[in-house]
């Protein structure tokens, strides 16, 4: 059979494609896509995969300081779920044909981003709960209308995620809760906390509209459903209610509820910290870095052995043929 | 050199059938499958994994799905609701 792509001329193709999007079809791997689609979602789904694994540090960071047995076991919990998140996402990315290899050489060399936030330092225990109530409060509000996106395999992907991300969430207002309910001493390190996560969690919605050049061809193509600045609102908004529940304060003087406009008001971002950050000048960017080429590196003798171990066992020189894994009907 | 990649299915419930969730880098099947489980049934979301190498995987073409699926197209009468019984019947 021939295929039908040779005889349409792109315009067709690009045609059949806008008519999907239009009617809300979702593309999948082998359809045909636009290049600058391609590059769009292969340079958005990386970055993510890339945050989510750069992700585990600061919180990794805490693991053997937990102040209880059971917090220990779900900050592991939420480390590993990290991980399984930053492996779901480089695997929609990789069905748009760049390999894992490209994408973790992108990243380590610095050629891609990854989000900004996982270049602060977590200096206390509270930090644990901002990051929960903050950083991944605002991460499900980001990626809530991803599981909507157009692109099927990253869809997919968002669902599974959003599905465990809200824990994360749970777990972190419950620390600073409990924290909140504590000692003075305790419930000023829940508010030094807010205190520092607060800004960079608003940055997290990226620059706002009027300067951010991807959003309208980005909802267009309906990778986005929301702007930068809607979903950053949506957040305030839900934080100015929950942190009276916590009885501490929002770090913005300008705060305030706006009758008119049904939402809350709030102070302008220092922007010009975000971009220095982004640039590699954050207080952890380098420290981030150094961390994931040495486990790369220090992980390079395992990946060689589990390869040739596998070369062997297929070449039956290892004489373990019968451990080996089968599928029984 | 880079790992082989694994496409993975699951079976959530006995019962049901495997369902394809994702895909995975692993030297072989066995390590495929325990990663597998520790990547996609965190939650219990499986009481049995197959992995299957990319590699081995055959797909029709998105391009031919027009022609492809012509045949089915024009033949209605293969679905019940084509038929019209009159309304004495009953169970059927």
């Amino acid at each position: 059979m021939r295929k039908l792509s040779d005889n349409m001329d792109t315009e067709a193709l690009q045609k059949s494609f806008d008519e999907k999007i239009e009617k809300d079809i979702k593309i999948e791997p082998k359809d045909w896509m636009p290049v600058e689609y391609r590059k769009t979602l292969i340079r958005q789904i990386s970055q993510h995969a890339h945050s989510e694994i750069v992700g585990m540090l600061p919180e990794g960071n805490w693991i053997t300081r937990a102040p209880t047995l059971r917090r220990k076991c779900i900050l592991i919990a939420k480390v590993q779920d990290e991980a399984g998140h930053g492996l779901y996402l480089y695997c929609a990315a990789e069905t748009l044909n760049i390999t894992r290899e490209e994408m973790t050489e992108q990243l380590l060399s610095g050629k891609a981003k990854y989000s900004s936030i996982f270049n602060y330092p977590t200096l206390s225990w509270a930090d644990m709960g901002a990051i929960g109530w903050l950083v991944d409060g605002a991460a499900i509000i980001n990626q809530i209308p991803l599981c909507r996106t157009s692109y099927a395999p990253y869809a997919r992907g968002m669902v599974r995620i959003c599905k465990e991300e809200s824990f994360h969430q749970r777990q972190g207002f419950d620390i600073l809760l409990t924290l909140s309910r504590g000692s003075a001493e305790q419930k000023a390190m829940a508010q030094d906390a807010i205190n520092r996560w607060w800004w960079p969690s608003l940055m997290m919605f990226g620059p706002p509209d009027n300067e951010s050049p991807h959003t309208i061809q980005n909802m267009k193509w309906k990778i986005k459903r929301f702007t930068n600045d809607e979903l950053r609102q949506k957040f305030v908004d839900m934080c100015a209610q929950q942190v009276e529940v916590l009885g501490l304060q929002i770090p913005d003087p300008d705060l305030k509820w706006n009758e008119e406009r049904g939402h809350y008001d709030f102070g302008p971002i220092n922007w010009d910290e975000f971009w220095n950050v982004v640039k590699g000048n954050g207080p952890c960017n380098k420290e981030r870095m150094a961390a994931r080429i040495k486990a790369h590196e220090d992980g390079e003798w395992v990946r060689a052995a589990a390869l040739e171990y596998a070369r062997k066992e297929a070449a039956g020189l290892t004489g373990k043929q019968s451990e080996k894994a089968t599928i029984k009907k | 050199m880079e790992q082989p990649l694994w496409e993975v299915f699951i079976r959530s419930r006995q019962g049901l059938d495997h369902k394809h969730v994702g895909s995975l880098h692993a030297a072989d099947a066995r390590m495929a499958i325990e990663s597998a489980r520790d990547v996609y049934t965190r939650r219990m979301e499986g009481v049995s994994i197959w992995v299957v190498e990319s590699k081995n995987i055959h797909a029709s073409s998105p391009d031919e799905a027009a022609s492809f699926y012509e045949p089915a197209e024009d033949k209605i009468y293969r679905h019940p609701t084509f038929y019209k019984l009159p309304d004495e019947v009953e169970y059927m």
